[in-house]
């Protein structure tokens, strides 16, 4: 036992000597998740902001006047008004002056006071749909508020009103903090531990320790236990910079995180392990691990893109994405404060998922050694 | 050198590939302290063979022993009684050269004490006592060369696998290199050598070669040179793998 032991601690240990002299490796450690939340949480961000809004007023009564107001004082929008006619505003969108364009018709405050019904009409640029659906909530609220003032005379048998919990403001902070704590963890665990299992190949030395006594498992923990321990103090500088600078709260348990993060961690070595196992030099591991890893989690985990959005056969291949489960806890843990109970599903497919991976691995990784 | 206790030891080893048979009954007896050198062609199936005898590989038939151990029970055991070093020279280039050898002392099982003494010897013998601290990257290739060869001896296996060990190492390191081999047999370790040099085939006590995983010859170089009535190991490898 002691020699086991010993063994794994000379593994790594020179694993460790080879992340600290390599400035690539630490780069990607250290700057990486610093670079990363400055870019999306300055650079990406995905609230929008100061929409310009150009305004058609053909009626220019009171009544317009304090429509218009109602949009400035929503903040979101900024008004400029525009005296060409509706037929050329289209330049509005092609020259980028404009995402929308209120028009308000002739009369429009004089038809206020008899008709019940007066259209205004609004073009919204939809080159980018997520926004343009913003916009359109946007303007629907204003709208409904100028209504209420005006006490239309269409009385609504019911209406909606929504309440936003867990992020009242909306502030994206909260959704991306969680998504780069998943991207780090699978960068370091996944896509480092196959590199350096490759250059072992690549150079040589993985036969120089095989003729050795050590045995599979003892280089597999050798090489594993420094990448999850830093992968995990990766973790808490993601999660500290993100509650320092961002305001993201943490309402969960830090102790049910920590192991559900530990469970991320191994199914992203696993993953890593498992690549090693089909590649032989360093360039292709890192190819293979950033089309196995990197693109999967970006794209397919519901770290950007909504899942239910997504074509069906995505949808279908997300379930095998880890940190699709991954986001959910983390987002579940932080801002909801869920208890293992309440995750247990995501947390319940995680592990299998893992499992699976550390069988497959385990077992390739061994045939792979003879 | 019959009187000898044996090293190393096959019977019909066999190895194959599917339907491809890399090693086709070999029989050997390698005796310790003795300098046996491995010829043939690439392919031939001299890395098949060594493979097997140190524990990488199963034979698919045959008897088989190393240092006493039988190479399809005992591989674990094989594997603390053999050094191995490669062409490759398997060396860490950014770890220093006092790095190195606690690495490979470490996974071998090497106590700190025990580790700190070898490689207070090693460096005394290779010269490199000044130089511990440096990386093992700057090292001319010939330093490299001895101090893999160091490396696999830490653990002092009475037998050592030696996969081309000079390939690209100019002639005069070469030559001392032969040097430290000699010492290396003259202490009771048996030395087992793959090489493409034919001068360095001269300089083992036996020479075996392959050929498509069969054994064609095995004897020392001065009776292969009779047998065969040539002048040089190098005209004895032409004629035997040009006759086949």
């Amino acid at each position: 036992m002691k020699t086991h032991l010993a063994r794994i601690i000379a593994i790594s240990k020179k694993e460790l000597l080879h992340i600290i002299r390599d400035p690539r490796t630490l780069i990607i450690i250290v700057l990486m998740p610093v670079i990363q939340l400055i870019m999306f949480g300055y650079a990406m961000n995905l609230e929008i902001q100061r929409v310009d809004m150009a305004v058609i007023d053909h009626d220019r009564s009171r009544t317009a006047v304090d429509l218009q107001e109602a949009f400035r004082q929503n903040g979101f929008f900024n008004l400029f008004p525009y005296e060409g006619k509706l037929a050329d505003a289209e330049a509005l969108f092609l020259e980028r002056r404009a995402r929308v364009i209120l028009m308000i018709p002739a009369d429009f405050g004089k038809h206020l006071q008899r008709e019940p019904l007066v259209p205004v009409q609004l073009l919204i640029d939809a080159a980018d749909p997520n926004a343009a659906v913003n916009i359109q909530n946007y303007c629907n609220q204003v709208i409904r508020i100028f209504n209420e003032r005006y006490g239309s005379a269409l009385a609504l048998p019911f209406e909606i009103e929504s309440t936003i919990w867990f992020n009242p403001d909306m502030k994206s902070a909260y959704f991306f903090v969680p998504g780069i704590l998943a991207l780090l963890l699978v960068m370091i665990s996944a896509l480092l531990t196959s590199i350096t299992i490759a250059r072992e190949k690549e150079m040589g030395t993985m036969e120089q320790i095989l003729v050795s006594p050590v045995r599979p498992y003892e280089i597999i923990l050798g090489k594993v236990i420094p990448y999850a321990v830093l992968a995990f103090l990766d973790g808490a500088l993601i999660l500290f910079l993100g509650m320092v600078f961002f305001q993201v709260p943490f309402i969960g348990s830090a102790l049910l995180l920590a192991a559900l993060v530990l469970l991320f961690v191994i199914t992203a070595l696993s993953l890593g392990l498992l690549i090693s196992t089909v590649t032989s030099t360093q360039q292709i591991a890192m190819m293979v691990a950033l089309f196995a890893t990197l693109l999967p989690t970006l794209l397919l985990s519901g770290f950007i893109f909504p899942i239910p959005s997504m074509p069906r056969i995505l949808q279908l291949l997300s379930y095998v994405v880890p940190a699709k489960y991954f986001l959910v806890i983390v987002r579940g843990i932080m801002l909801k404060g869920n208890t293992l109970t309440q995750l247990l599903v995501p947390a319940g497919f995680l592990a299998l998922l893992t499992a699976v991976l550390l069988a497959g691995a385990w077992k390739k990784f061994r045939v792979n050694l003879e | 050198m019959n009187s000898q206790p044996v090293s190393v030891q096959t019977e019909g080893l066999t190895r194959r590939f599917g339907k491809f048979t890399a090693v086709d009954r070999v029989s050997i007896t390698v005796n310790q302290g003795e300098i046996f050198g491995f010829l043939g062609a690439n392919g031939a199936g001299k890395t098949t063979m060594i493979r097997m005898l140190c524990g990488l590989l199963k034979p698919s038939e045959g008897k088989g022993s190393v240092a006493g151990f039988d190479v399809y029970r005992q591989s674990e055991e094989i594997k603390k009684h053999i050094g191995y070093m490669s062409q490759k020279f398997s060396l860490y280039d950014d770890l220093t050269i006092t790095e190195n050898i606690e690495f490979y002392g470490g996974i071998y099982g090497l106590s700190r004490e025990a580790i700190r003494h070898r490689r207070e010897q090693l460096l005394e013998q290779t010269g490199l006592q000044d130089a511990s601290r440096k990386m093992t990257r700057d090292l001319p290739l010939g330093f490299k060369q001895r101090l893999a060869l160091g490396c696999a001896l830490l653990h002092d296996p009475p037998v050592i696998f030696l996969d081309e060990p000079t390939s690209g190492v100019d002639p005069e390191a070469r030559r001392s290199f032969w040097d430290l081999i000699y010492q290396t047999a003259d202490n009771g370790k048996t030395v087992f050598v793959t090489t493409h040099f034919m001068d360095e085939a001269e300089y083992c006590h036996r020479v075996s070669i392959m050929r498509a995983g069969q054994l064609i010859a095995l004897d020392t170089p001065g009776n292969l040179k009779k047998q065969y009535q040539q002048r040089s190991m190098q005209e004895v490898f032409v004629a035997l793998v040009e006759a086949g």
